[in-house]
């Protein structure tokens, strides 16, 4: 590769007055910026390797570093910034495809922060959530159109067959990391925080670690287009079947774990030889229309014997609706949908920034074409991509969704800074990086404290707005577009969205 | 308690029996304690053994439909017939045996087993296999296949033995296109080949699987063993197992 002219994006400083040369930044940095000189006894930096994670900072027992970004480096240009400028460099330099992770950084496309949440005032109550019951229990699967109930001596028998169903403490489940995207102490954090909450995790496409079996009724299998692990054992073992169709982070297009990372854990979970690139084709080869997507459905289904609900999850896309409408009626219990913010562990910049619509406009339009064709009972939602807090959880439920999915959030809670970074498999706070010596920097006790705090916190907060709007279940809140209105909003967004504006 | 006539040859006729219905039958059956079954007027019903982890053998008479052994880990499936799309896809281990043609994507992602087709295959067939330790995944075609045979094959074998084949050449094109492990051996030449793969002489380990094969598949249909194995095979292999290490910048 030619070499870079890119100017350093950070500075990076030691105060020379408090460091007491412990090296801690030595051994905690993994892009190596740090390095140690003997004969001088002081820290040599080369900024050039800063990514801005903050480990260093925070591990430094005298609080001696400072990062912040260099001061002006090009001149002032609003159609070349740093960005476009650094990006044309690096293409020219090496010729590939430039590589990113984590979610789209874009400030654009976001709707959630143009949207506000109603709450009751004289009219109706408010209800106090603390000391009153409030429902956040949501049940993810097939609804059945209507019960039939038998009377048997005065006792009622219901004999509609009940579809299997997902049942959620709260709205809250954890989103698809595979074991390769994520080390295995990140999921089994994940899996026990899941199983703490009474919720999911969804493993993603890369097997099952055997250190996750024990948490298997809190587990959702993936099976996609790679098909890595995935064998009848393996269906049996999830609570639910994910069938990855797309990816907000890069919709249509599939991916590779390079050969590099295909480590011993890596290859025997996925089940193929360490070493060679591990390759998940763009399509699923047996799903080329919603038909043969019915198919995987239901071989899925008569393998795991019509045992547990199957999810398609499909990223949001410019037709999700009339796709969406597809999914639920080629037999699949739940449909998951990822907008284009969503994250990932390795994405072309180009597909993360250019590729999808935001997921607020997806679930909108979904919820409104499903009801339209009188099937939005059928099936349930769970909406994920872009979701920061519980207010977007929140909005995002009332815009149309059954629960949604997070990932970043339970990234940032174990220590993630979002420097986007992943694809490197050098994560210094240790959670994307296969490297078992710096894995080791996640502790799934610790960790999955942090992470199940995250979620009750959010519950917590769901109740408090449930109950300032005068509504005692989540069930309620579902498609309520009327407990919202927008700002700022042109009246087709409003419209696509089914708000009204702020002030009516 | 199972009584030897429980655990005799089941029969069951799906003459007018839904998908569901017949799966249904044939889980019951095996956990009844049945290891062979027989299943008599099968006409496109679909997933037919998919999951089975015992080891049974079943006898297909008819045309089974798509997914026939989806998912199945250790079963041996005969079908006297023709076999439909998606079949193999998926498995573990066992042993698919086609009297008769295949449709597409046979064997897709299959991670071990045997599948043995007298006569043609579909298109891309053999997608994605893979293998792992002791699992490796063989599909045996006596005719023909269509293009993208054994595209993205991380692992196993295809054997095309082109019986029949007219004019020497397969109307395949783009076979093993993305490959990067396993290898496809065939008699005749193809429309083209992937630009992932190369052709190589057999290796003596290649011959004898080979041999095997084709006696196995010799067994299955009947065929003259020294006359197929008197024609002259090819290897395709991959060139790396990084086919795309140099996509990426940074």
């Amino acid at each position: 590769m030619l070499r870079s002219r890119r100017l350093p994006e950070y500075n990076v400083r030691i105060d020379t007055d408090t460091c007491t040369v412990c090296k801690a930044c030595v051994i905690q940095c993994t892009f190596d910026v740090f390095s140690y000189m003997k004969i001088e006894n002081k820290i040599s930096i080369d900024e050039s390797k800063c990514v801005d994670c903050h480990r260093c900072m925070i591990y430094c027992p005298d609080k001696s570093i400072s990062i912040t970004p260099t001061p002006i480096q090009y001149r002032p240009n609003a159609s070349w910034n740093k960005e476009s400028i650094h990006n044309i460099m690096k293409q020219a330099e090496s010729g590939g495809i430039l590589l990113t992770s984590m979610g789209c950084d874009k400030p654009n496309y976001n709707y959630f922060d143009r949207l506000l949440i109603n709450a009751s005032q004289v009219t109706n109550p408010s209800i106090d959530p603390i000391r009153e019951p409030m429902e956040v229990k949501t049940y993810l699967g097939r609804k059945p159109d209507k019960l039939t109930i038998s009377d048997n001596n005065g006792d009622s028998i219901i004999e509609t067959s009940e579809s299997p169903q997902l049942l959620l403490e709260t709205p809250i489940m954890f989103s698809a990391m595979s074991l390769g995207s994520v080390n295995i102490n990140v999921q089994e954090s994940l899996a026990m925080a899941a199983a703490s909450s009474g919720t999911y995790q969804n493993i993603g496409e890369g097997g099952l670690h055997p250190r996750l079996k024990k948490y298997a009724k809190n587990l959702i299998v993936q099976v996609a287009s790679g098909r890595y692990g995935v064998h009848k054992k393996y269906l049996d073992t999830g609570a639910a079947v994910e069938i990855k169709i797309g990816q907000g982070a890069k919709p249509g297009i599939g991916g590779h774990l390079p050969g590099e990372k295909i480590t011993k854990e890596i290859s025997e979970a996925r089940r193929i030889p360490a070493g060679t690139d591990a390759i998940s084709p763009a399509p699923q080869h047996d799903i080329y229309s919603i038909e043969d997507l019915s198919q995987l459905i239901h071989a899925i289904k008569e393998a795991t014997e019509y045992s547990k609900p199957v999810i398609v999850k499909i990223a949001a896309v410019h037709n999700s609706a009339a796709i969406a409408s597809g999914i639920a009626r080629s037999g699949a219990d739940i449909i998951a949908i990822d907008g284009m913010r969503a994250s990932t562990g390795a994405a072309p910049l180009v597909m993360r920034d250019n590729v999808g619509i935001p997921i607020e406009m997806a679930i909108a339009s979904v919820d409104t074409r499903l009801n339209q064709e009188g099937i939005r009972d059928k099936i349930s939602i769970i909406a994920g991509g872009g979701i920061r807090s519980s207010s977007d959880a929140f909005k995002i439920i009332a815009l149309g969704a059954d629960a949604c999915y997070i990932s970043t959030v339970a990234l940032i809670a174990m220590g993630c800074t979002v420097c986007q970074k992943c694809h490197t498999g050098k994560c210094p706070w240790g959670l994307t990086t296969m490297n078992p010596s710096i894995s080791i920097r996640i502790n799934p006790k610790m960790e999955s404290k942090r992470v199940a705090n995250l979620v009750r916190a959010w519950t917590l907060e769901i109740k408090d707005m449930l109950g300032g709007m005068g509504i005692n279940s989540i069930e309620s809140l579902r498609g309520n577009r009327h407990q919202l209105r927008g700002v700022g909003l042109s009246e087709q967004e409003m419209e696509i969205l089914g708000v009204r504006p702020a002030g009516i | 308690m199972n009584t030897k006539s429980s655990i005799s040859k089941f029969v069951v006729d799906a003459k007018n029996l839904a998908t569901r219905e017949l799966n249904e039958k044939i889980r019951e059956a095996i956990r009844d304690g049945h290891k062979q079954i027989d299943i008599q007027n099968v006409s496109g019903q679909r997933y037919i053994a998919a999951g089975i982890q015992e080891l049974i053998d079943i006898e297909i008479f008819g045309v089974p439909g798509n997914d026939l052994g989806v998912f199945m880990d250790g079963s041996k499936v005969v079908v006297h017939g023709n076999a439909q799309d998606a079949t193999g896809n998926t498995m573990n281990s066992g042993e698919i045996i086609i009297h008769g043609d295949v449709g597409d994507i046979t064997g897709m992602s299959a991670r071990g087993g045997k599948i043995f087709i007298q006569k043609n295959a579909g298109y891309r067939t053999g997608v994605h296999l893979k293998e792992y330790q002791g699992l490796r995944p063989i599909i045996v075609i006596g005719g023909t296949a269509q293009d993208f045979l054994g595209e993205y094959m991380a692992g196993g074998v295809i054997i095309m033995l082109g019986l029949n084949l007219k004019g020497g050449i397969h109307n395949a094109d783009y076979v093993g296109t993305g490959m990067h492990g396993g290898s496809i051996i065939l008699s005749g030449d193809v429309r083209g080949i992937g630009r992932e793969v190369e052709v190589q002489q057999l290796d003596q380990e290649d011959n004898r699987l080979v041999e095997h094969s084709v006696q196995e598949y010799s067994k299955h249909f009947g065929c003259k063993v020294d006359e197929i194995l008197g024609s002259k095979f090819k290897k395709l292999k991959p060139v790396s197992t990084r086919p795309y290490g140099n996509l990426y910048s940074y």
